[in-house]
């Protein structure tokens, strides 16, 4: 593939004085500058006129410098992509969704009510929850809902003391930054030679449970691992009073198998475009609906969907609400995307999601296991991390040098350093869109890759070999940060 | 079966052999009791084709009005704005479409540029140094800011504008109240602006937020607002519509310290409200203490120019409970959409779309007053959106109700009996003259009822 | 083998304190530079910061990694190495020459409390 240079937008320079996007104008112009006065800008917007034809070219050879989940298999740990059914976009792009607006009144966006109402009804016996909000606009986001719920329902009991926020040491780094944003403090749980939730470590964090506010747990956890004693954990928090929260980020490895909510969770957000799928569009937009429990309901953000006779209204203001986390209802564009998705799916499908997500990363642990250390024999799901402390070791090839080398292979890179416990890590999730013939090549060229630390670790330190750029310097990037034109 | 996996059960259970694993044993680590097998009649219980999915959407888009179908005047922070074709043919594509973040540059050179471009834009309009990559939208923008403020300052409360939208101020109680911090609202002048109710010097506000245009489509006076901010000790910061700067001074020239906003006004389309994209600039000085991510420009091993993700050590998978903020994802596709309209407009094109919606803006709000059946709010110069008042009590919810017989979706009813009427530049003199008309006629016969 | 000296003492945090008299003048180890890797920024409390014991005296930043630099004593800051804004890399090039801060000690008896050269070693040979 030959690749363009691209000079930044900004820096073209286009022929074109006009514009034809929009009618002439049929009243002439107001005289902003007397209009406005002072507020008035003097100098014209320093923005190029460009040709169509030089903008679409543009940004079809940016685009070409990019890799999507339809250039090949995409194996990133945790975040990872599959499959975006373009039916989708078909659904989301449909006037009557995209071209409606959030003042209607309700009478008018009977559609756009009645989705979200069976959506927050599938998520919810998905999840074993009660209910659902649609306000977060990403995982994260999500969490900082969830935190919101729990901390307003302990103050709503008087049970102001409540500070602390339990958080297992393989956590993603937006669990304690979100217990950042409420205000609590963070208390890490060391995880056991298993890695699972260590209990006597865990006991020891509670103490005497007064402090504690709840438990943020992924399970199964960013090692892949489902924890056994799951249901121990979160006894122990209640009976201290606490309530648990669920990183949905790895749901989609036990879809309709297992419940958040019969697990002892009483908060969960998901991140939907992998536990259902929608685009992620290069990092957003996400969306990370939060479901709860019945002893939440009362501090659920507003506006919420209810059903009024044989209709549906918004309900924009509730006595006990947290209030809002962004503006008007939610992501709603990405909710018709996972709408169509379940549909799509139904029970079953959704059921063999997640045995394709286990099974297609069983298969590529059980042919890569040997040529990287391993550090658990507890078995894997979804997703399994290896290191490449091993190759570092002998042959100074590190984990970055593992995954660049992967791209000359054709592959997205696996998530790399994450989780923080384990050194070199490699973190890879296939899910369950990629064919044998995909999952064999991934294997292959990590097998591959092993066997060059040893006979030729200096073209995987070179890595990449063909892409639009080398490594780049960071270093430099972040030391005289240029960041615009 | 499942129509998007491209295996069937028996494919995997071969694949599983061949290695020595057994399908039916897959999930034997999590304990029998909570293995879930259950149904619901919220589920069907076989997925549908892809007709039968497309049938079901399209009849629930049926049961909404929409703007193509309506004559719209609704905006309040979410604008019926035209968007260039080539915007959904480009940001379809997959390479940008089905990209996750940009964790590896050498793959990823497409997102990165696009969203360095995003910032030089941002940078232009607002006319201050930096930008983020995006954030989620323009309330939790506002929200993220005055966090910042908090955080540069070392002081816990902040002064809000009575003319910062609603959605922005409620969503700013929120994040703030979860810390303990405080949120004073200050009230607005007859001309609809903030200027005679700011807060009095030694007051130890972090920040002070305004918004212009503001909710009720009124120009304020930026530069004064910037000054008395900064004699008070605290960050001034704006909330700006970027279609606005078209023809307003820019927040960066009037001293503003941080602007923040929406850039759903920018080629995105209404979408019910989200998603949209959230924009965030502001000065060197605070460089380092905004939130998300950031794009910067640098040279490659073999010294080509090429963009990564930097400055990153303020993030949450670094810094964990000590990060600026906990947000990971920004909204990458819809900044690259924005970015792209922007290409596509122009100077030429962004400058016509604002004289156009502000010169119909102002000649709707001008037959609608002549009709004698309402008064404006306030006298301030405003752009694109303005509040009307009945004079004689027209019920507003009444006569939107009549309107939608007509095929239109009047303004929004604010409390207190206030229209507030948007029009951007797709609305054509016709349109405007039959709204006026079918207001002439249906209020009359509201207050004769 | 990260460079150790014998004319400073060590905090558990990784900085060299050098004690003259009542004041104290912090930088960043060698051990801990290295560990950080190439650093892209760093800034430092102004003067007039009191600062209590195992407070924050500054930050430094590498591509990967972000932290504060402590203060194991009490005290005032009197002085503050302001060029590291602009030139963090010197803290790589010559950590032993590169101070953060100047601190006027509140209890001199404090620096009993710190490390010498052999328990500071041993303790980067446990990390």
């Amino acid at each position: 593939m030959m690749y363009k240079d691209t000079p930044v937008i900004l820096t073209q320079t286009g022929e074109v004085t006009g514009q034809r996007m929009i009618p002439q104008a049929e009243l002439e112009h107001v005289d902003a500058k007397s209009y406005y006065g002072k507020a008035f800008r003097a100098e014209k917007l320093p923005l190029p006129n460009l040709s169509e034809i030089g903008v679409i070219r543009h940004y079809t050879n940016l685009s070409l410098k990019n890799y999507g989940v339809e250039n090949g298999t995409y194996p990133l740990g945790s975040c990872t992509m599959k499959y975006n059914p373009k039916i989708n976009e078909d659904s989301a792009g449909l006037p009557g969704f995209a071209n409606s607006h959030p003042l209607q009144p309700d009478s008018t966006i009977q559609g756009n009510l009645e989705l979200l109402w069976d959506l927050e009804k599938k998520l919810s016996f998905i999840c074993g929850m009660d209910r659902f909000s649609f306000q977060p606009a990403a995982g994260a986001h999500g969490e900082l809902l969830g935190l919101l719920l729990i901390k307003a329902y302990h103050e709503k009991r008087g049970d102001t003391k409540r500070n602390v926020m339990i958080i297992p040491d393989s956590a993603h780094g937006t669990n304690p930054a979100s217990a950042m944003m409420v205000g609590y403090d963070v208390r890490e749980v060391k995880s056991n030679e298993k890695g699972m939730v260590d209990i006597g470590a865990l006991k020891k964090a509670i103490g005497d449970g007064e402090e504690i506010a709840g438990l943020m747990l992924t399970n199964p956890s960013t090692l892949g691992i489902f924890d056994e004693s799951i249901l121990e954990i979160t006894k122990l928090i209640h009976d201290a009073g606490g309530l648990n929260y669920y990183d949905g980020a790895n749901l989609n490895a036990i879809t309709m198998r297992v419940r958040p909510g019969d697990m002892g969770f009483d908060v969960v957000h998901l991140n939907v475009h992998k536990s259902f799928s929608t685009p992620h569009g290069g990092g957003g937009p996400g969306a990370g609906p939060v479901g709860l429990k019945k002893i939440l309901e009362p501090y659920m953000p507003v506006p919420f969907v209810q059903p009024d006779g044989d209709k549906f209204k918004l309900v924009h203001e509730s006595e006990d609400s947290i209030g809002k986390i962004r503006g008007f209802i939610g992501s709603h564009g990405i909710f018709v995307r996972t709408y169509a998705y379940i549909l799509a799916n139904g029970r079953q499908g959704l059921r063999e999601v997640s045995e394709g997500a286990v099974a297609n990363s069983r298969y590529i642990y059980e042919r890569v296991k040997d040529y990287y250390r391993v550090g658990t024999t507890s078995k894997t799901m979804h997703e399994f991390v290896i290191s490449a402390d091993n190759l570092k070791s002998k042959y100074g090839v590190t984990a970055m040098d593992v995954a660049k080398r992967l791209i000359d292979y054709g592959f997205h890179p696996p998530t790399v350093y994450f989780p923080l416990i384990v050194p070199e890590a490699l973190m890879v999730e296939p899910t369950e869109t990629e064919t044998k013939r995909d999952l064999d090549g991934l294997a292959d060229a990590l097998i591959q890759i092993a066997k060059e630390a040893e006979t030729d670790p200096d073209v995987i330190k070179a890595a990449p070999h063909n892409t639009p750029i080398a490594r780049p310097n960071e270093t430099q990037a972040a030391r005289n940060p240029i960041l615009k034109v | 079966m499942n129509g998007y996996l491209p295996q069937d059960r028996e494919s995997r259970r071969a694949m599983l052999e061949s290695v020595g694993i057994d399908l039916d044993k897959l999930f034997d680590m999590v304990p029998e009791q909570l293995q879930y097998d259950g149904t619901c009649d919220c589920l069907n219980e076989e997925g549908l084709s892809e007709l039968e999915v497309i049938r079901a959407l399209e009849a629930l888009a049926s049961k909404n009005v929409d703007s193509r179908r309506y004559d719209s005047y609704l905006g309040g922070g979410i604008y019926d704005h035209y968007q260039p074709s080539a915007i959904r043919h480009l940001t379809q594509r997959q390479e940008f479409l089905t990209a996750y973040t940009p964790y590896q540059a050498e793959i990823s050179q497409g997102t990165m540029q696009a969203i360095f471009e995003w910032q030089s834009y941002i940078c232009r309009l607002t006319g201050l140094d930096v930008s983020n990559a995006s954030m989620y939208d323009g309330p939790s923008s506002a929200a993220e800011a005055m966090l910042m403020a908090c955080r540069a300052k070392r002081r816990n409360r902040v002064f809000v504008s009575e003319g910062v939208n609603p959605e922005t101020r409620q969503t700013i109680r929120t994040y703030l109240h979860a810390v303990g911090f405080d949120i004073v609202v200050g009230a607005l002048d007859e001309n609809g602006q903030t200027q005679q109710f700011l807060p009095e010097e030694g007051d130890e506000y972090a920040a002070w937020l305004i918004q212009s245009p503001n909710y009720y489509g009124v120009v304020e006076d930026l530069e004064s607002f910037a000054e008395k901010a900064h004699a008070a000790g605290a960050l001034a910061v704006a909330s700006c519509d970027l279609v606005s700067l078209a023809l307003l001074k820019s927040p960066g020239e009037c001293g503003i310290d941080i602007a923040v906003g929406d850039g759903q006004s920018l080629g995105l389309p209404q979408n019910f409200g989200g998603p949209t994209v959230g924009y965030m600039a502001t000065t060197d000085a605070l460089l380092r203490r905004m939130p998300g991510r950031i794009c910067g420009q640098t040279v490659d091993r073999d010294g080509k120019t090429c963009y990564v993700l930097t400055i990153q050590a303020r993030e949450q998978h670094i810094r964990r409970e000590k990060a600026t903020s906990n947000i990971c994802s920004n909204q990458a596709l819809l900044a690259t959409t924005a970015t792209i309209y922007l290409a596509m407009m122009g100077e030429a094109g962004l400058t016509e779309v604002a004289l156009q919606s502000q010169t119909k803006a102002m000649y709707l709000r001008d037959k609608l007053i002549d009709t004698g059946l309402f008064e404006p709010v306030f006298k301030g110069a405003f752009f694109r959106e303005f509040a009307l008042r009945p004079v004689d009590g027209v019920d507003l919810k009444a006569l939107n109700e009549a309107l939608l017989d007509e095929h239109i979706l009047g303004g929004y009813v604010l409390p207190g009996n206030m229209w507030l009427i948007a029009v951007t530049e797709k609305k054509t003199v016709e349109q405007l003259d039959r709204f006026v008309d079918a207001v002439r006629r249906l209020a009359k016969k509201e207050v004769a009822k | 083998m990260s460079e150790l000296r014998d004319d400073v003492k060590y905090a558990k945090s990784h900085e060299w304190i050098k004690i003259e008299g009542d004041v104290a003048t912090f930088g960043l180890t060698d051990y801990a530079q290295d560990q950080m890797g190439d650093l892209v920024f760093a800034e430092v409390v102004p003067v007039g910061t009191v600062v209590e014991v195992d407070g924050t005296i500054g930050s430094v930043e590498s591509v990967k990694m972000a932290s504060d630099v402590y203060s194991p004593l009490s005290g005032e800051v009197i002085e503050a190495n302001d060029s590291l804004e602009d030139a963090p890399e010197q803290i790589n090039e010559a950590p032993y020459d590169t101070w953060f801060v100047k601190i006027r000690l509140s209890d001199p008896s404090e620096v009993e409390s710190l490390l010498d050269k052999d328990a500071y070693a041993a303790l980067i040979e446990e990390e």
